[in-house]
């Protein structure tokens, strides 16, 4: 029976705790009777059987018919599935998208479908390589479906392949894929990495273009989720489940497929499983494990750590698989998560502490620029709440993330002119979007990166600083410990050299003996404050 | 008088070189410069008049010289020994103060019938710098007929005199001769007509008066949007004030002007295949690019952000320097030189001075004795904080014999 999570109050027993720092570690003491912890739930029990699993949700849908019996020879059929940015960091082989669309696709072979294409919902993230789309759905779908020209990325630039589906009554415009809008039915095969994923947004943000996604990624959207991890509290939620009553209205048929998985970020066993145990129950062996790590961390180059902790995959364990209608699939599947992720936590903050790993959503297999940096922090950590943020209005953060003024330059082009030419005008979202948003959106260079080479879409930066937006106003500071100075400042944040020194800074802000609590995150945890 | 004195001596010019380029401004350390007991120059003529310096800036051109980096073009239009010194405010001898116009144009030389250029008044473009009664000598400071700027006295001609205000400060107008450059330069831009975006690479000395003069009504440049590059806090700050709508630092500018002008890039900014980012040759571009550094790698950023069609002007002195021009001929793209000024040049820049408060640029003096850490002081200004600095001659004298 996994132990849930849960809040250690710090004591003058209580170890140094670890804090990530990118590509690296802190132990970092906190100081005694003001401190918490909220300490991730361990990994819940993987399905013993999961193709098993797989094969009954598709032959017991929620309320739709059994797969089987919607597909039909000369059907259209169109499976949709989660891009790069899920999971993090990526599964082990297989991956869960393989395994559920090989099964599909048993069952369209089956009924004597013969028209299906696969694509990856991409939303404005950049194309995925052929070993990253290998990766996902397996080597048998590629070298099946992608020779031909069946097995694709979606394009949210390409005129000729969207559809527009409507507007809902908020005027907001749908416009999707139209393969798949044009589809006979839609399948969708997720994974619910947190609460924030899947649903509606499946197809209406995955599948969507720019003109589209623009109406729920502004900063409006976002100051008005809390948090965007809390489906019923988010309008980034609201504006998705809309437009997917648009959808359904233009007679789209989706089958949604979703799949949770466990905590197991770090495995049982090897060098990185200490990183999810709790400090006091470290053996001897983790502690030598651990500083080992450390040490050799140190010696090699950045290039080197970053290939070997972005050459990691986890060992996660499946633990739903829901099919059917899109809500009621959905709502089991948040429930799947929360039953994972959810700590109850007593109260807010004065201070929140956080140590950032080495991988968000849109640096996989690449570079954790400053942007990503803030984006992970204030963005999705900070919003990982039920209630009210974990920190009080007015309060402070801190981060612990070396935030290096470095970017990569296939990947993230427009980032690197957000970063030289917007941050340096103003860091104020509002300012940013009003001012700077339909420059970069609209640039023919960033929309052919984006198309044709594995470049994030033009505007994609400007989404990383809205997704912080609730936290930059909810905020009283921002503090990253180990941070590049400049690349720091230039987020408009305060550097310190150290957890003591960034504790002192933020008395200026909160006073004295201020309240501190660490969110303990990877692995996973989602606090439910109360 | 005491005097620096740059004088032909090709070991130690050998040896400044070296030193130049391990560390910049030290060539006057170890080079063919030095601090003498001269005479003063001798008038040559009856239109001449000795000019008591009391404050002479230090110029790019001087560092490169004083490097060992100036280019073997200038050996016939020099001649040795020369004093130093072509910014120069100083006192004449009836008490005025009056801003040295350095060119040394036929009518200094005693040549007539003046040649064309002279004649139209285009006295920079002089073609008998070399010829006439004075020694060569493009400026005066780089003559040994004249003296310069670097001394307790100088000579100089009735025409490259123009009388100081009593209201302007000294140090006002020892920025008179540099920014006269910036207005020619700018004067020029106002040929043009109206442009959009023009980017300035450098915000130097050079860079900072130029983007004062474009924006000054008297250049009658009309420039919509000016980025300009700067690599150290002060420069930005400064050209912001002067009146540059954006300072970025020079390896942004290349992505600033793409964001701008909706350019594509070709090639990886290393010549290999298609660009996969935002560095490299520009597809479009803007149509003018002001270069004020004239470095190699200044030049070359100017033809990789300048439009097709568009020109390079090219305001900071450059030297011997490689570069490959298959841009230029493919996108029928213009490097234009933009040198000195003429008399009326000089008399707007005695108003954009004045305007644009430009001797707050003024940001060290030093007396002649302590010219080698002045001179590296100019050498690392920008790092260091600085913009122009220049020798105070105002505690100087002419020895008795002289004065008598």
């Amino acid at each position: 029976m996994p132990r849930p999570g849960f809040v250690l109050d710090v004591d003058k027993s209580t170890p140094p705790i670890l804090f990530h720092h990118g590509e690296g570690f802190r132990l970092e003491k906190l100081p005694a009777g003001r401190s918490r912890v909220i300490y991730p739930g361990e990994p819940l029990d993987a399905l013993d059987d999961v193709e098993a699993e797989i094969q009954d949700a598709l032959l017991n849908p929620l309320e739709m018919d059994p797969l089987p019996s919607l597909l039909k020879p000369g059907m259209k059929l169109t499976i949709a599935f989660d891009d790069i940015s899920l999971p993090l960091p990526p599964m082990k082989r297989p991956d869960i998208r393989q395994r559920v669309i090989e099964q599909v696709l048993d069952m369209a072979a089956a009924a004597g479908v013969d028209d299906v294409h696969l694509i990856a919902a991409l939303a404005l993230h950049r194309r995925m390589t052929e070993s990253e789309l290998r990766e996902a759905v397996g080597d048998r779908v590629y070298d099946a479906f992608a020779p031909s020209g069946a097995l694709y990325n979606h394009d949210a630039e390409d005129p000729d392949n969207l559809a527009f589906l409507g507007t809902t009554k908020h005027g907001e415009e749908v416009e999707i894929n139209k393969r798949a809008a044009e589809s006979d039915l839609l399948v969708y095969v997720n994974i619910n990495i947190v609460s924030m994923d899947g649903g509606h947004k499946s197809t209406a943000t995955g599948l969507a273009s720019y003109r589209s996604i623009k109406h729920h990624h502004n900063v409006h959207t976002m100051q008005h989720s809390k948090s965007f991890m809390d489906r019923h509290n988010s309008e980034l939620h609201h504006s998705n489940w809309r437009m997917g009553a648009v959808i359904k209205d233009a007679g789209v048929k989706v089958f949604q497929i979703e799949t949770t998985i466990n905590t197991d970020t770090f495995g049982q066993d090897g060098p990185m499983s200490v990183l999810a145990k709790r400090e006091w129950e470290w053996t001897t062996r983790d502690r030598v494990s651990f500083i080992g790590m450390q040490q050799g961390l140190k010696r090699l180059s950045g290039s080197t750590r970053r290939k070997i902790f972005q050459n990691h995959r986890a060992p996660y364990g499946v633990t739903s698989v829901t099919a059917g209608a899109i809500e009621p699939v959905h709502d089991r599947t948040l429930q799947h998560c929360f039953d994972q992720h959810i700590v109850e936590v007593e109260g807010q903050t004065d201070i929140l502490t956080m140590g950032l790993p080495y991988i968000c959503p849109y640096n996989v297999n690449s570079v954790m620029n400053p942007i990503l940096v803030m984006c992970l922090g204030l963005g999705y950590f900070f919003n990982m709440y039920r209630g009210k943020p974990l920190v009080r209005e007015g309060g402070v953060l801190i981060m612990t993330h070396p935030t290096p003024w470095e970017f990569h330059p296939v990947h993230h082009p427009s980032y690197i002119d957000f970063f030289e030419q917007v941050l340096a005008d103003s860091t104020d979202p509002k300012v940013i979007e009003e001012k700077w948003e339909k420059q970069f959106a609209e640039d023919e260079w960033y929309r052919h990166l984006y198309r044709t080479s594995y470049a994030y879409h033009g505007v994609h930066p400007f989404y990383m600083w809205y997704w912080g937006s609730h936290a930059l106003q909810h905020l009283g500071r921002v503090i990253i410990v180990g941070g590049d100075d400049r690349a720091v400042k230039r987020l408009g944040f305060k550097s310190a050299s150290t957890l003591q020194d960034a504790l002192e800074m933020a008395e200026d802000v909160v006073g004295p003996d201020a309240t501190i609590t660490h969110y303990k995150n990877p692995p996973l945890v989602m606090a439910d404050v109360k | 008088m005491k005097a620096l004195r740059f004088e032909r001596k090709a070991a130690k010019y050998a040896m400044a070189a070296v030193a130049g380029r391990l560390r910049a401004g030290s060539g006057a350390s170890v080079g063919p410069l030095s601090l003498r007991d001269v005479d003063e120059p001798e008038l040559p003529g009856d239109d001449w008049v000795r000019l008591q310096p009391r404050l002479a800036g230090i110029c790019g051109s001087d560092l490169a010289t004083i490097d060992g980096h100036s280019s073997r073009y200038f050996e016939p239009i020099v001649s040795f020994p020369f004093t130093p010194g072509h910014e120069v405010v100083g006192d004449l001898d009836d008490g005025s103060r009056a801003v040295l116009i350095p060119v040394l144009s036929c009518v200094t030389r005693g040549i007539s019938p003046v040649c064309p250029a002279c004649e139209a008044g285009r006295t920079n473009h002089c073609g008998r710098i070399a010829f006439g009664h004075l020694e060569p000598g493009l400026q005066s400071g780089y003559c040994e007929s004249t003296g310069g700027g670097w001394s307790a006295s100088m000579v100089a001609h009735s025409s490259q005199l123009l009388a100081v205000p009593e209201a302007m400060s000294d140090e006002a107008a020892v920025m008179v001769e540099p920014t006269a450059c910036a207005v020619h330069a700018a004067r020029r831009v106002g040929s043009y007509g109206a442009l959009g975006t023009v980017a300035v690479i450098g915000t130097g000395t050079l860079g900072l008066l130029t983007i004062a003069a474009l924006r000054h009504p008297t250049s009658g440049a009309t420039v919509g949007q000016i980025v300009a590059t700067g690599k150290y806090p002060h420069q930005k700050s400064l050209a912001t004030s002067l009146g540059a709508d954006r300072v970025v630092s020079p390896s942004e500018l290349g992505r600033v002007v793409r964001s701008l002008t909706g350019a594509w890039v070709l090639g990886d900014g290393a010549g290999h295949g298609p660009a996969t980012g935002s560095d490299g040759q520009l597809t479009d571009g803007v149509d003018l690019v002001i270069d004020c550094v004239g470095t190699e790698a200044s030049l070359t950023q100017a033809l990789q952000v300048v439009a097709p069609g568009g020109e390079v002007l090219v305001v900071g002195m450059p030297g011997h320097t490689s570069l490959d021009l298959t841009t230029l001929w493919h996108r029928e793209t213009a490097i234009r030189g933009c040198y000195a000024y003429t008399r009326s040049d000089f008399e707007a820049a005695l108003s954009v001075v004045t305007d644009a408060d430009l001797g707050r640029l003024v940001s060290a003096t030093y007396p002649l004795a302590r010219y080698t850490e002045a001179i590296e002081h100019a050498a690392s200004a920008g790092p260091r904080g600085a913009v122009k600095v220049a020798f105070d001659l105002r505690n100087s004298s002419r020895s008795s014999k002289d004065r008598s």
